[in-house]
């Protein structure tokens, strides 16, 4: 009975922890028009999760690009179709790669940072001395990192995708001798900007919102020990991961099927 | 009737038959609490007692299980949140750490309030700043950053902060805790200074004895969830209490146990740990 008893408890506490996290949601939406009055903290905060989180995207993104053009070429030359290749290099990353590593990057980057820093603030009582001088931590310091996740994602993701097909463009013309005017000719042609960049953008606007929830919800709801701030650096990276790949099937199924 | 209503609003802080339990942990059990405006009212008792847990009760932040808090005639857990952060810019808090925010300056950290509240010029901002760091003997140290600053300093500028919006009471959470001599002297004088000076109501929660007792007026002692003593530090240092006596003696066994329960010694050593 006794496995039965902490199954319950376990149950029972991950729907309270989920409806946590929405309440806590709501608040945060409640929140956004007080970021119209505040323009610094978002500068602020755009820099902190978006521009520090460039060159980690700038290099992840070169490399996929470039491991993507030399295994495309492998393959598409054998069936003497490496014209091709700027296409799949582009597609492969507009559509997939470039709003899912990027947000595996984003999560690993930005979102940890975000945890470990709230809840940090909630370890030394920073939220609570916010609270006591009457000022609303959700408006002050949530809602302008929770803005600029979902700002900078989809930016970073943009970014990912060039340099990545840059990368592909090195490898596969630079390196293997495909023809420069068929790669970007073919990109050009097959590339659509609706079906294909759109879809991606709104796939890494989901997911920079998702990812920057979960890592702003972490924070907040971490217990106040270096312990419990570690562990939920650790459930942001894992849970927004998992998050972005099950969405990320969710939305490829209802973009392109 | 005049000087019974005049009686009656010396009381800044009312608590009356206030329960709160954490999980199956009771941490008060009925008690009854007056907290006289201009004066400085100490909350004393051992660790885990509650203490802090109380200055949150009075700040709205936690929400008693049964009983009332009222603070300047309201009832702080009836206030809607709009009128809640009304009331607590009237009230400043130092927290035991400081919770200085750690990314901007000591300056900045004292201003934050008043940027928050207020639209007053920046020229105006930097002279409220800079005199209540002059209070606090730390006008030099606008520019270093928290962590730059020992503990001391650290509750100094939090002590600044909490003063800014020049509010009608100010909470003290441990505030000698783990300070040096020299330290714990410098804020038993600002404490003292800054009451009489502001025409301050002071909550200073403390377990320790001879600094709460140099500037408090009045003292509750508090201990198993209820109030086991209270008047004036020569009542207390007076008292016939078991439960007061052990504390304002810092005797080490007494009515709180110096054992942790558990069961017989013998029996327990005879087990041979068969748990």
């Amino acid at each position: 009975m006794l496995w039965l008893r902490r199954l319950g408890r376990s149950g029972l506490s991950f729907f309270e922890r989920l409806g946590r996290a929405h309440l806590f949601l709501l608040a945060v939406i409640a929140g956004l028009p007080s970021l119209l009055f505040r323009g610094r903290l978002l500068l602020l905060q755009l820099y902190a999760v978006g521009v520090l989180s460039l060159l980690i995207i700038l290099v992840s993104g070169l490399f996929v690009g470039m491991v993507l053009g030399l295994q495309g070429y492998n393959t598409l030359v054998d069936f003497g179709a490496e014209e091709s290749l700027g296409v799949m290099v582009a597609l492969s990353l507009v559509r997939e790669l470039g709003p899912v590593v990027a947000a595996w990057l984003f999560a690993g980057r930005a979102g940890s940072a975000l945890t470990a820093e709230i809840g940090l603030m909630k370890a030394t009582e920073q939220l609570s001395g916010m609270e006591m001088m009457a000022v609303d931590p959700i408006k002050r310091v949530v809602v302008p990192r929770f803005v600029a996740g979902a700002i900078a994602m989809p930016l970073l993701a943009a970014i990912f995708s060039a340099v990545g097909v840059l990368g592909g463009y090195l490898v596969g013309v630079g390196l293997l001798g495909v023809d420069d005017g068929a790669f970007w000719s073919q990109v050009q042609n097959k590339v659509g900007f609706y079906d294909d960049v759109v879809n991606g953008i709104i796939k890494s606007v989901v997911f920079g919102v998702v990812i920057t929830w979960i890592a702003l919800f972490e924070g907040y709801d971490a217990v106040p020990t270096s312990e419990g701030v570690s562990r939920a650096t650790t459930r942001t990276v894992v849970h927004a991961s998992l998050a972005v790949l099950g969405l990320d099937f969710v939305l490829t199924a209802l973009m392109f099927d | 009737m005049a000087a019974k209503n005049k009686k009656l609003d010396d009381v800044l802080v009312k608590v009356r038959g206030l329960s709160f339990s954490r999980g199956s942990r009771l941490i008060f059990d009925g008690i009854d609490l007056d907290i006289r405006r201009g004066k400085v009212t100490a909350i004393m008792g051992p660790s885990g007692t509650g203490k802090t847990t109380l200055l949150k009760l009075i700040g709205g932040q936690l929400r008693p299980d049964q009983g009332a808090i009222e603070v300047d005639g309201q009832n702080v857990h009836q206030l809607h949140r709009a009128a809640l952060f009304e009331l607590r810019k009237r009230m400043g808090m130092l927290f035991q750490s400081g919770a200085l925010l750690t990314d901007i300056n000591v300056f900045d950290n004292v201003a934050f309030p008043v940027r928050e509240h207020s639209k007053l010029p920046e020229a105006l901002v930097r002279d409220l700043v800079l005199m209540k760091l002059e209070a606090v003997g730390l006008r030099g140290a606008r520019d270093l950053m928290p962590s730059e600053l020992s503990g001391g300093m650290a509750r100094r500028v939090a002590l600044a902060r909490a003063i800014v919006l020049d509010p009608m009471m100010v909470m003290y959470d441990e505030p000698f805790t783990g300070q040096d001599p020299i330290s714990k002297g410098v804020l038993v004088e600002l404490i003292h200074k800054l009451n009489t000076a502001l025409g301050l109501t002071s909550v200073v929660v403390s377990h320790d004895v001879s600094e709460t007792a140099a500037i408090a007026d009045y003292i509750y002692v508090l201990s198993g969830g209820k109030v086991v003593g209270q008047g004036t530090p020569d009542e207390l240092s007076r008292s016939d209490s078991a439960w007061v006596r052990q504390f304002m003696n810092a005797e080490a066994d007494g009515p709180v146990p110096f054992h942790y329960p558990a069961e017989g010694y013998v029996d327990d050593l005879m087990g041979g740990g068969q748990d």
